[in-house]
């Protein structure tokens, strides 16, 4: 059984947020929830201006911001309560617009 | 025509045009006698910048600039070194509570304060909200008299968001400030924004069906001169006005212009009569009247209006000036600049009776701010 203390996931972030986290691509997270807003909320708390980056301050995600769990986007997944898995990748990219 | 750009940093006493567009923030510098530009870019490619500020309060320049990436949000970006170097996305956060249901779109614009009070700042943002500085711009909060005014659930955004574009500290009583927005129009406090009320008296609201309610009006720019600290003059969406009274009421000054309609205005700095529009046909074709590029000036504070057209575009110019791109060096005789929305910049060195274009192919242009490098 997967609890919170034994997930692994690993958040990979585009190159426009890199500069936020010294140059890292990716972060590791250890032990959050199974969901993707637990996730984020522990990403939060290590790495609160890439969250703010990804969130707007209503705890949406940016709407030109694109969030995939091993593949999938979560908007066809349950959205921020889109299921995180015991060693997911999530990817955050952006949207194909902004012109 | 601006020379290869060199990235060097103006010198002081140097003019320095700042120009915002949609795509990134370009830098034009000059000596004083402003005939040939130097240009340095782009500052935050890919990003728009609506806002940008060059602030000398402290015996430095210190340059401002809200790049915003159309996937990321908007930041707020500080320059000691003329633009050589940038702070990092991660300070000077700008971030409505998250008890105000809002989040931040857009900064629209930065506002050092007084010269007294180097520490003191605000911006104007979308959805409409002054934030303020007490600390040289490291932190940010609304003021809160104004994000929870309760006119705010009527305020609606007009073509280009609900933005707070104009901020206006009263020259002498630091109790007064005047704020524009679109739509909402201009509302002013008198104890030191506690309280906020409408002060649009006279102003048009050519899109309701009350033509003259008490807010709602879709104000584009409001302009003013500190050392008439009780004049202001406005561009509306439709109308043109003077007010004598610090926006107690406001006088249609629209006297022989060939259009009403227009967005950036600027006061000559060194004379409180002398103020500067670029009107566009109209809000359904909202180019420049008959083509034509025209300047237009009065220096009776808006009895009468005077095209210029000295070195502008006079044929098949169907040119488009924003509200935030028409602005004033500080020099006697006064620099002019203007930036289109088809990416061209022009200015003037001798208070707009001439024009000489500084470049062409820029993104679309959405701000030009200028000044005297400290």
């Amino acid at each position: 059984m997967t609890t919170a203390s034994t997930r692994v996931v690993t958040v990979v972030l585009p190159g426009q947020l890199r500069e936020l986290t010294g140059g890292e691509a990716q972060i590791v997270i250890e032990g959050a929830g199974g969901t993707v807003a637990a996730l984020f909320l522990a990403l939060r708390e290590r790495h609160r201006s890439v969250y703010d980056r990804i969130f707007t301050e209503q705890g949406e995600v940016r709407p030109h911001v694109n969030v995939f769990v091993d593949g999938a986007d979560i908007r066809w997944a349950g959205g921020l309560e889109a299921t995180v898995g015991p060693s997911s990748e999530v990817l955050v990219l952006p949207a194909v617009s902004g012109g | 025509m601006p020379e290869t750009p060199s990235g060097s940093p103006a010198r002081p006493g140097d003019v320095l045009i700042m120009v915002g567009t949609m795509k990134g923030a370009f830098f034009f510098t000059a000596d004083p006698d402003r005939s040939t530009w130097r240009m340095d870019g782009p500052h935050f490619p890919g990003e728009e910048v609506y806002a940008l500020a060059l602030d000398t309060r402290s015996g430095s320049s210190v340059l401002w600039a809200a790049p915003g990436s159309p996937f990321f949000g908007t930041t707020l970006r500080r320059s000691d070194d003329l633009g050589a170097s940038w702070s990092g996305k991660d300070e000077r956060p700008v971030r409505f509570p998250e008890s105000s249901g809002l989040s931040l779109e857009r900064i629209w614009q930065i506002r050092p304060g007084p010269a007294d009070e180097p520490q003191r700042m605000w911006l104007g943002v979308e959805p409409t909200c002054l934030f303020e500085s007490a600390d040289g711009g490291e932190s940010w909060a609304p003021v809160e008299g104004f994000l929870e005014h309760e006119h705010r659930e009527f305020w609606t955004p007009g073509n280009g968001g609900l933005c707070m574009h104009t901020i206006i500290p009263h020259a002498t009583d630091r109790e007064r400030m005047l704020v524009a927005f679109s739509t909402g129009g201009v509302y002013g406090t008198d104890d030191g924004g506690a309280t906020w009320s409408p002060r649009n008296n006279g102003v048009r609201a050519e899109f309701l069906p009350d033509k003259h309610p008490e807010f709602g009006q879709c104000v584009h720019k409001v302009a003013y001169h500190p050392e008439h600290p009780e004049r202001l003059f406005l561009q509306n969406h439709w109308g043109l006005y003077r007010s004598d009274d610090w926006a107690g009421s406001w006088e249609d000054v629209a006297n022989g212009v060939p259009s009403d309609f227009g967005f950036g205005m600027a006061v000559h700095p060194h004379d409180p009569d002398t103020v500067y529009i670029v009107p566009l046909e109209s809000d359904g074709f909202r180019c420049t009247p008959e083509a034509k590029l025209r300047v237009y000036r009065t220096r009776d504070a808006g009895a009468s209006w005077e095209p210029m057209t000295q070195g502008l575009p006079q044929h098949d110019a169907y040119e488009t000036v924003l509200r935030d791109a028409l602005d004033v060096d500080s020099l006697n005789p006064a620099g002019v600049y203007f930036g289109t929305r088809s990416g061209k910049v022009f200015a003037s060195s001798d208070d707009g009776d001439s024009w000489t274009p500084v470049i062409e192919g820029l993104p679309p242009v959405v701000c030009v701010k200028a000044g005297v490098v400290a």
